[in-house]
């Protein structure tokens, strides 16, 4: 056991480092730090362009498809830095990290090569339409349909939370194909060109005034019949594939994100004259605590990749950074006190710890609420029965 | 990125957890529990199968002196086990003192000592100190709350920047055991009048090396009790029915058991980060032993609190063991200081130290 990385890597690290720091320096310095995924997307979509030509921009995949085939420990450097370097987010991470992987483990070589090109080389947006306004928590409850009409399927129906659909590119849709039926079944995975008269995009506006969620409304929407991953009527199975994926390399890096807002709460706090509360410190020290251990667990948790007794470990891990997060936001706005309730100018924006302290209420419900976390911890983590479901 | 057991790691802990498994049961606790005198608190016959048998006591002391040269991790991981089953054996004196003599003692000291420790044959405790009069290799004093203090034959005695050894079977030394709340491990007071001390050689590291050590066998004692009340409250939860259901059906239920769960998997990787923090000499090391000990205590006691209440009546009972996790935790959360002052060490760490009450 133990805690640091080899010297090979150690290496990569400073490799990695060094190219982005030219970068975001040098051509990308206009988008260095920039805080959401909604501002400025024409420079974004070139910076995904500018990773995939230095061979940056997926690479955990296999070299025939644009990535380097890069070990777990190399995907996570590569995640530090990125974040360290205060490279702007990535609006292709469902590309990347989810409709990628599972079109590399679902698809056959002919969708392969058709979706993954886009993805690699940056110029194909992905964003995913899962939840319905009758399928939140209980996403099983879809009631977007699709039939296949001749050689073209043909989806009709309405998704929410549809995060960065205005811009995006392609989406990956799970659809009731089998008339009449429920739950888990008759569902198929569906991948979707979101440039067609079929699909409209409405955005949601936030309790924090920003709007990176969509409602999607496809209309007589159409993809090819060999648009489906993994066989019509089996989308289930791959849909919960894909969100496996979702607890992956990119944990450590948003833990580099939260060290940068745990380090603003410090600055504020002795700017404030909150440095010296007791309370306060109990608090910032009981943030530290959790961030530490939520590097040491995600490192455990990729360490022991393959491991059986990881498993229910892996499943902890959302609710602990979510619920982090969420308290966080409360120990900003006191460290705040007043000055953190009043905007900049006379716009409705807000600086970093004011918006951490109202977005972080999005991290507790996304991905699956804190709720449906414990259901989960208690039924796959402790195996304890099922919750019963009823007919309604 | 190898933040994962060995496959030898993997097999100390197989063995320990199937040695205190089968031979830590409730009733042999229970037995020393009621003991008195010197054997309170000891299950003396665990500690020299610990010792002699499995040749645990000596696993992360020096080689040269009989041990078998590892570290913490592993050492953590024998003091989960120990935890998982509140064992009634002075593993924390033994580890405390062996760990500073090995960082600090002389080749005498460690000779005199060391291969004693590793044979179970010597009972020892720490204790920190607090207006002792040390004059002439004599000291007079008063030590209070000394964890096993009464069956011990070596006490290790730390104040400031200093540390002596004393042979409890000299002359001036009295004890007295107290009876106390978790009675696996008895406080003591320790009175001295004239005993003779010896100085460590190099005071500070053996100091650093007790403190390190103390304080990773609390914290992963702590991790083990607190997996070991959510694995028994799981079982008991899958067999109780009420309203014609395994009550562990119920959300409310499950909820807190889940909650459980996400707090000890936060333990066990700070346990371990701390256990290898220690081993590689890393600058994070420090910080890694205070955020772990308030962590595991905070968790182990949450956890053996819900423990009683997911139990309810029987729960409450001296019959059943959710006590001993209970009151194991309550114990461990004191030992070596308590979850606020390790916050506010981390505190300082981070934020500088806070000018309250001093000069500003």
């Amino acid at each position: 056991m133990k805690l640091g990385f080899s010297a090979a890597d150690e290496l990569f690290r400073a490799e990695c480092a060094a190219w982005l720091q030219e970068q975001l320096s040098g051509p990308f310095s206009d988008i260095k730090g920039i805080p959401n995924l909604v501002s400025k997307i024409e420079r974004r979509r070139e910076w995904e362009q500018q990773l995939a030509r230095h061979k940056w921009s997926c690479i955990g995949w296999p070299a025939q498809w644009g990535g380097r085939d890069a070990t777990l420990a190399r995907q996570v450097i590569f995640a530090e830095e990125y974040a360290r370097a205060g490279a702007p987010g990535r609006i292709n991470h469902i590309g990347v990290e989810l409709a990628g992987p599972t079109i590399l483990a679902f698809g056959t070589e002919e969708q392969k090569a058709r979706y993954l090109p886009g993805i690699a080389n940056g110029t194909a947006i992905w964003c995913q339409g899962y939840s319905e306004p009758g399928a939140g928590s209980d996403l099983a409850n879809v009631k977007t349909k699709a039939r296949l009409d001749g050689d073209e399927w043909v989806v009709d129906g309405q998704k929410v939370w549809t995060s960065l659909a205005h811009f995006s590119d392609f989406v990956f849709v799970v659809a009731r194909s089998v008339e009449g039926s429920k739950g888990p079944k008759g569902l198929t995975f569906l991948l979707m060109d979101m440039h067609q008269p079929g699909v409209e995009v409405r955005p949601i506006r936030q309790m924090n005034g920003e709007a990176e969620f969509n409602e999607t409304f496809f209309t007589d929407a159409r993809c090819p019949a060999d648009a489906v991953l993994g066989a019509p009527g089996d989308g289930w199975r791959v849909a919960m594939a894909l969100l496996a994926f979702e607890r992956g390399v990119s944990t450590l890096a948003q833990q580099m994100g939260f060290r940068n807002e745990l380090d603003a709460i410090i600055a504020a706090a002795h700017a404030g004259g909150k440095a010296c509360d007791a309370v306060i410190r109990q608090r910032v020290a009981q943030a530290e605590i959790g961030l530490r251990l939520m590097r040491y667990g995600a490192l455990r948790m990729l360490s022991n990749t393959g491991q059986s007794d990881i498993d229910g470990a892996a499943l902890t891990y959302k609710i602990q950074w979510a619920t982090w997060r969420r308290n966080l936001g409360e120990l900003a706005m006191d460290v705040l006190g007043q000055a953190g309730e009043i905007a900049e100018d006379d716009r409705y924006e807000w600086p970093m710890l004011p918006n951490l302290f109202l977005f972080s209420r999005a991290d507790t419900i996304y991905g699956g609420t804190n709720q449906i976390q414990r259901n989960l911890i208690a039924e796959r983590g402790l195996g304890l029965p099922r919750e019963p479901r009823g007919d309604l | 990125m190898e933040f994962a057991f060995t496959e030898e790691q993997r097999m100390i802990a197989d063995t320990v957890r199937d040695f205190f498994a089968e031979n830590a049961t409730s009733e042999r606790t229970r037995a020393a529990m009621a003991a008195r005198g010197p054997d309170a608190g000891i299950d003396r016959a665990l500690w020299s199968a610990f010792a002699t048998e499995l040749g645990l006591a000596g696993l992360a002391l020096p080689e040269e002196y009989g041990g078998a040269g590892l570290g913490m991790v592993e050492f953590a991981l024998v003091a989960e086990s120990a935890g998982a089953q509140i064992a009634a054996i002075p593993l924390l004196g033994l580890v405390m003192v062996g760990r500073a003599i090995a960082a600090g003692g002389s080749d005498l000291q460690k000779s005199a000592w060391l291969p004693r420790l590793v044979g179970g044959e010597v009972v020892a405790a720490a204790a920190a100190g607090q207006g002792l009069q040390a004059v002439d290799g004599r000291m007079t004093g008063t030590l209070s709350h000394v964890a096993h203090g009464g069956a011990a034959e070596l006490l290790l005695v730390y104040a400031g920047d200093d540390a002596w050894l004393i042979d409890l079977n000299g002359e001036g030394v009295s004890a007295t055991t107290h009876v106390t709340m978790d009675q696996t491990r008895p406080l003591a007071t320790i009175m001295l009048d004239g005993a003779r001390a010896e100085p460590l050689a190099d005071a500070a590291a053996a100091i650093a090396g007790a403190l390190a050590a103390g304080l990773i066998c609390l914290s992963a004692e702590a991790l083990g009790g607190a997996q070991s009340t959510l694995d028994r409250t799981v079982a008991y939860s899958r067999e109780r029915v009420q309203f014609g259901r395994p009550i562990g059906s119920f959300q409310a239920y499950k909820h807190r058991l889940a909650d459980m769960m996400i707090e000890i998997e936060q333990a066990r990787s700070a346990v371990y980060w701390a256990a290898c923090a220690v081993d590689e000499g890393s600058d994070d090391a420090a910080l890694a032993l205070h955020a772990a000990k308030a962590f595991c205590a905070d968790t182990y006691r949450m956890c053996a609190g819900n423990m009683i209440q997911l139990h309810g009546g029987i729960g409450f009972t001296w019959e059943h063991d959710a006590h001993l996790f209970f009151k194991r935790a309550r114990s461990i959360a004191t030992m070596l200081g308590d979850s606020e002052w390790h916050r506010e060490q981390v505190a300082s760490k981070i934020m500088g130290p806070s000018t309250v009450g001093g000069v500003a």
